[in-house]
């Protein structure tokens, strides 16, 4: 049976919201929808119990953590925020500086490549100069440059910069290194924003352009005013994907950072922990979900304007 | 469209036959400034070029001062003041640009909006993309301090040494596994909580470990992991179940070979919630007519699903395999935080990271990225044809 021939025997189903079978259906039919639900049922526990357990430890006081398995919890609960004082603002792990670096990093790293790929694709959508495909074709086809190819000589670029510009890394660069780590992130994120932006831009009427010129409007006119407005869905869609992929970011700010702790994120100082102290499981627990609490709020608030972003941005890094 | 009152209000309908002298004067404008910005162009081409070839050629040297203007960002104040400056340096400069291209309007000027839009991104993509690309290119062929050439040396050492080999072993177990096994389930667990009653919830409990760091990821399964001797008490879930059904613990994440296998069960974690919500549109995408014409037909069950759904959805299918593929061969943080490359469970992508920041052999990592490179463009090149024509459909 193919489904080349299936379509043409079909004629009576007009009538489709009601009484309609899908594929899923059909298949929830012949495994019998009491074992579709436990095999559904068993993912779910999977996927959930893993970060559960965690999350019921980093509330339990450090002996308990340490001596008894989490699930005791239920039998003997005693709850504390401890774990959640000490990593925070306790002197040996302080993830509240991270939490700031991590911050501090993200922002810019969000906003700097979304409005200057918002001005490339613009150009590469609507404005007329020569080479323009092939330039865009050259831009398109960075994509797949994955960042490792590219890190030792950038790295040599920011402590030895050419023509005598000051260094970007190290104890002497301006704003103790973030530079070096913005301007890779935005770097990094060019390629792909320039070619999702672009291919949101074309699916603008041409004519609203064209009309807009006519009336005398100038690209920048029309770009501030008739494009970004236009844009918002998407700009959000990458801004909340480059949000992600920044914050959760370990590579990147490893290499770029230089081991400084003064402006490493929140990911390297938990990888630390978790090589350090991997036996603290009331630390290592806490520790997890004070950098796991932004990217799931911004994921949730976000989340209709995600997976277009996902599905185009996974080929990312 | 309103446009801004600065500018001249030309009638749409009625074109002047004689050129008219605010119209010359545009003209004038936007030939000086792109005079000016062809002179700044290839002043400084000419510049870079220059400094590229010639380190010890350092006419910037008096910037140097600038660096003080910073304020330290050793406190929360200073650290958010650099954010600040940093933001409105950036918009700043953006701003002067786009302000002072407005004005222009003529042909001529045009061209320099466009290189106003343009050339920050392409700059930035070509000394920051393209540059470091070729030269990495070229330092994977030279010593580890990158100062002579040794032609083919770093790549027989990654085909030939037996740890190297290892890493390649690993890398291929890892590319092959996660996306089929991510796929497979992400397919099923779609399939079955299709229209289902919490749908939505389901979904999420699945797909939320795609927001998380693959740092925080492999936390949540260290502890899962966990070991202790079999006498004592167990933290981890995985070892108290061998404990309770009578078997001695184990040693998840040290014993070789088979801990590769669990740092894969991590990525297959965070990834079949992508599987799961990429097939999950493509089979509600699945016309229902095709669906009703099998039923009809007599098929049913697992058949419809091998021989309706699977083919119906298969550039999806195609999408979320390379897709996966492509994050599993640059795998670095997984591998870092659960076992630090150790126990014979390194891969490519940590290499990478170990032979040029740790080891400090800027040779063999730079082969080592070339190979990443090398290996990941026919996959994405693939990619992104099976996503065209999936946009196309």
């Amino acid at each position: 049976m193919s489904a080349t021939t299936a379509p043409e025997s079909a004629p009576e189903s007009t009538d489709s919201r009601r009484g309609r079978k899908t594929a899923s259906e059909a298949a929830h039919k012949a495994l019998g929808n009491r074992t579709a639900s436990a095999v559904a049922l068993v993912i779910a526990v999977l996927w959930t119990l893993p970060t559960f357990g965690l999350f019921i430890s980093s509330f339990r006081p450090e002996t308990d953590v340490k001596t008894n398995g989490w699930w005791n919890f239920f039998t003997n609960p005693e709850f504390t925020l401890d774990n959640y004082r000490q990593v925070i603002s306790g002197s040996d792990v302080d993830l509240a500086t991270y939490f700031i670096n991590s911050f501090v990093i993200t922002i810019p790293a969000v906003l700097i490549p979304i409005s200057l790929a918002t001005m490339a694709a613009y150009a590469f959508a609507w404005m007329d100069f020569k080479g323009r495909h092939a330039l865009f074709v050259a831009v398109f086809a960075l994509q797949i440059v994955p960042i490792q190819i590219t890190m030792i000589p950038l790295l040599q670029l920011y402590v030895q910069p050419i023509l005598g510009i000051p260094q970007l890394a190290g104890p002497s660069a301006p704003g103790g290194g973030f530079y070096t780590i913005w301007l890779s992130h935005s770097i990094f994120a060019l390629p792909l924003a320039i070619f999702l932006l672009h291919n949101f831009m074309r699916e603008i009427p041409g004519e609203l352009i064209e009309s807009a010129r006519v009336d005398g409007a100038g690209h920048v006119q029309i770009f501030t005013k008739i494009m970004l407005p236009l844009m918002v869905p998407a700009i959000a869609a990458f801004s909340i994907f480059q949000f992600l992929w920044v914050w959760n970011d370990l590579l990147v700010a490893l290499v770029f950072a230089g081991g400084s702790l003064d402006v490493s994120p929140l990911t390297v100082r938990l990888a630390g922990l978790a090589g350090q102290r991997g036996e603290d499981w009331h630390l290592l627990s806490a520790g997890a979900f004070v950098s796991l609490i932004v990217p799931l709020i911004v994921f949730l608030a976000g989340q209709r304007f995600f997976v277009r972003g996902l599905l185009a941005g996974s080929v990312k890094g | 469209m309103t446009t801004d009152s600065s500018t001249q209000q030309t009638p749409k309908s009625a074109p002047s036959p004689s050129p008219r002298p605010d119209r010359d004067a545009a003209d004038k404008r936007g030939l000086v400034a792109l005079v000016v910005l062809v002179v700044a162009v290839v002043a400084l081409v000419g510049l870079i070029v220059a400094g590229f070839a010639n380190r010890e050629f350092q006419p910037l040297t008096f910037l140097s001062g600038i660096t003080d203007l910073f304020p330290a960002a050793d406190s929360l104040g200073g650290k958010l003041a650099n954010m600040v400056i940093a933001i409105a340096l950036f918009f700043g400069v953006m701003g002067v640009i786009l302000l002072v291209t407005s004005k222009l309007e003529s042909r001529n000027g045009e061209r320099v909006q466009t290189a106003a839009f343009l050339l920050p991104a392409v700059i930035m993509i070509s000394i920051g993309l393209l540059y470091p690309a070729i030269n990495n290119i070229l330092l994977s062929f030279k010593n580890p301090a990158g100062l002579e050439w040794v032609g083919l040396d770093n790549y027989r050492v990654i085909f030939t040494d037996p740890s190297q080999l290892q890493v390649l072993r690993n890398t291929a177990i890892w590319v092959i596994l996660t996306p089929i096994a991510a796929t497979f389930i992400g397919l099923v667990y779609a399939v079955l909580i299709d229209r289902a009653k919490f749908e939505k919830f389901a979904k999420a409990l699945i797909f939320l470990p795609m927001a998380i760091s693959l740092v925080g990821a492999s936390i949540i399964w260290k502890f899962v992991y966990d070991y202790k001797a079999t006498e004592q008490d167990q933290i981890g879930v995985l070892n108290a179940l061998l404990k309770l059904i009578g078997v001695d613990t184990y040693r998840f994440l040290l014993t070789e070979p088979w801990n590769t296998l669990f740092l894969i069960v991590i990525m297959i974690w965070v990834q079949a919630g992508f599987a799961m919500t990429i097939l999950s549109a493509a089979i509600r995408n699945i016309p229902e007519d095709i669906v009703e014409a099998a039923r009809l037909d007599g098929v049913g069950g697992l058949r419809m699903f091998r021989y309706i759904t699977v083919p119906s959805i298969r550039p999806s299918l195609i999408v979320v395999l390379t897709t996966i593929s492509i994050s599993t061969l640059k795998v670095f943080d997984i591998v870092r935080t659960s076992t630090g490359g150790n126990f014979g469970s390194s891969v490519l992508a940590y290499e990478y990271y170990v032979q040029s920041f740790r080891s400090f052999d800027f040779g063999r990592g730079a082969a080592l990225g070339t190979l990443i490179f090398v290996l990941v463009t026919p996959i994405v090149i693939y990619n992104i044809r099976q996503m065209r024509k999936l946009e196309a459909r």
